[in-house]
């Protein structure tokens, strides 16, 4: 593992700044880092420009009012906000809109363990390292699956197994994060 | 808040459906059914977060593209709207998860006969699929099925077992094309299931085939 990191990433603290304080400065400056992602990622969905700039701002403008919920123990600001940008533009698409997960409390602790924090952000760092290091065809893959592209069942068919390196990191990722939620728990 | 568990989950969704359900590749049935287990389910809300985390690493590395000069301000200046805010998703309310309290529009099911004292309540039908809550009596078998697409079945209350094994509240059944099963509802309480599938549902015993349209099932 090349360069760990040992403080959480300025995206994550931008968005505790949001949360906490309702930062517009901090909100900026998340904006500007993810509505361009945001944008490439609803086109790569096949959305048109028009059409993808309106869902990138009504996610965004979910990301400011759904803040509050955010807990940096159990998603870094990048998960986070992919979750909410899918749930939105799910939301605007379908007639039903988009069927979510109850939160597992009201809100999440005003003081998170910062130790923890710190842990999934440096496994969601250890993520994109792997993904960024897969062959390019195989990286092609993962982000067509994770882009809406193309079912995993899909992409199993047509690969084999394309996502080995991913799977074990999910996995890493997976082992910390149920063991935190098994803390959460606990009365 | 997610009622308190009071079973051991040890029926799970498949590592694909929860990628699927991340990237939003499920349709509204299937999507249901599996927002449904995950408020029951410890297990599959991590495995569903660490799918959340390789789709944020994706949209992480992805080259930006440009937005329009004024997006920013027009969201800025929508801030302070009230009106601006997405809706919140229903609360959990008895046995029936969030995700079913929408499907539900937040109204008692509106239950009705198929015979044999076993009952349903259609949630939603369309091309990609349906839902229905399931109603069995202690002890009584939903008749011999089969289906065209694959089936998921989430137990609410009570308990089933069939040919595949036993499933209390909150494990979830996997059911593909090939599955010919009779679930049976254990003695004691009466079962509720969820039933989601992506194609319509044929029944063998209970309603000849030719009913199925009338019955929308
Ligand atoms: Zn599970």
């Amino acid at each position: 593992m090349t360069g760990e990191v040992d403080t959480i990433s300025e995206e994550t603290r931008l968005l505790i700044r949001v949360r906490d304080g309702r930062d517009r400065q901090a909100f900026a400056a998340l904006f500007a880092h993810y509505a361009p992602r945001l944008k490439a990622m609803l086109r790569r969905g096949g959305m048109g420009e028009a059409q993808a700039e309106e869902v990138v701002q009504e996610a965004m403008l979910a990301v400011w009012h759904k803040a509050t919920q955010f807990d940096p123990t159990r998603a870094s600001a990048s998960a986070w906000i992919y979750r909410i940008a899918r749930n939105r533009q799910i939301d605007i698409f379908r007639r039903e809109g988009r069927p979510v997960p109850d939160e597992l409390t009201e809100s999440p602790p005003p003081e998170p363990d910062a130790a923890d924090a710190l842990a999934l952000d440096q496994e969601t760092r250890r993520l994109r390292a792997a993904l960024e290091a897969l062959p390019p065809a195989q990286r092609e893959m993962v982000e067509r699956a994770y882009l809406g592209e193309l079912s995993h069942s899909e992409i199993a068919a047509a690969t084999g197994l394309p996502l080995g390196t991913i799977k074990s990191r999910i996995r890493l990722a997976l082992e910390r994060l149920r063991h935190e939620l098994k803390d959460l728990r606990q009365p | 808040m997610t009622p308190a568990m009071t079973h051991h989950i040890t029926h799970h969704l498949p590592e694909p459906m929860l990628a699927d359900y991340a990237a939003g590749r499920l349709g509204h049935a299937f999507s249901v059914a599996v927002a449904a287990h995950v408020s029951l389910c410890d297990e599959c809300r991590a495995r569903l977060a660490a799918h959340e985390a390789a789709g944020g690493a994706v949209l992480e590395t992805l080259p930006p593209e440009p937005v329009s000069d004024d997006l920013m301000a027009r969201v800025m200046a929508r801030l302070d709207d009230p009106a601006a805010a997405p809706p919140e998703p229903p609360a959990p309310s008895g046995i029936f998860p969030g995700p079913v309290m929408a499907a539900l529009k937040g109204r008692p099911p509106r239950w009705r006969s198929l015979g044999m004292g076993i009952r349903q309540s259609l949630l939603h039908a369309g091309k990609d699929g349906s839902l229905r809550l399931l109603y069995i009596p202690p002890g009584r078998a939903v008749p011999d099925h089969g289906h065209e697409g694959r089936e998921l079945t989430l137990v609410l209350q009570g308990a089933f077992h069939d040919e595949t094994g036993h499933f209390g509240v909150g494990d979830i059944e996997v059911a593909d094309a090939s599955l010919e099963h009779t679930p049976v509802a254990d003695e004691g309480t009466p079962c509720i299931c969820l039933a989601a599938t992506d194609a319509p549902l044929r029944f063998r015993a209970l309603v000849p085939r030719l009913l199925q349209p009338i019955f929308r099932i």
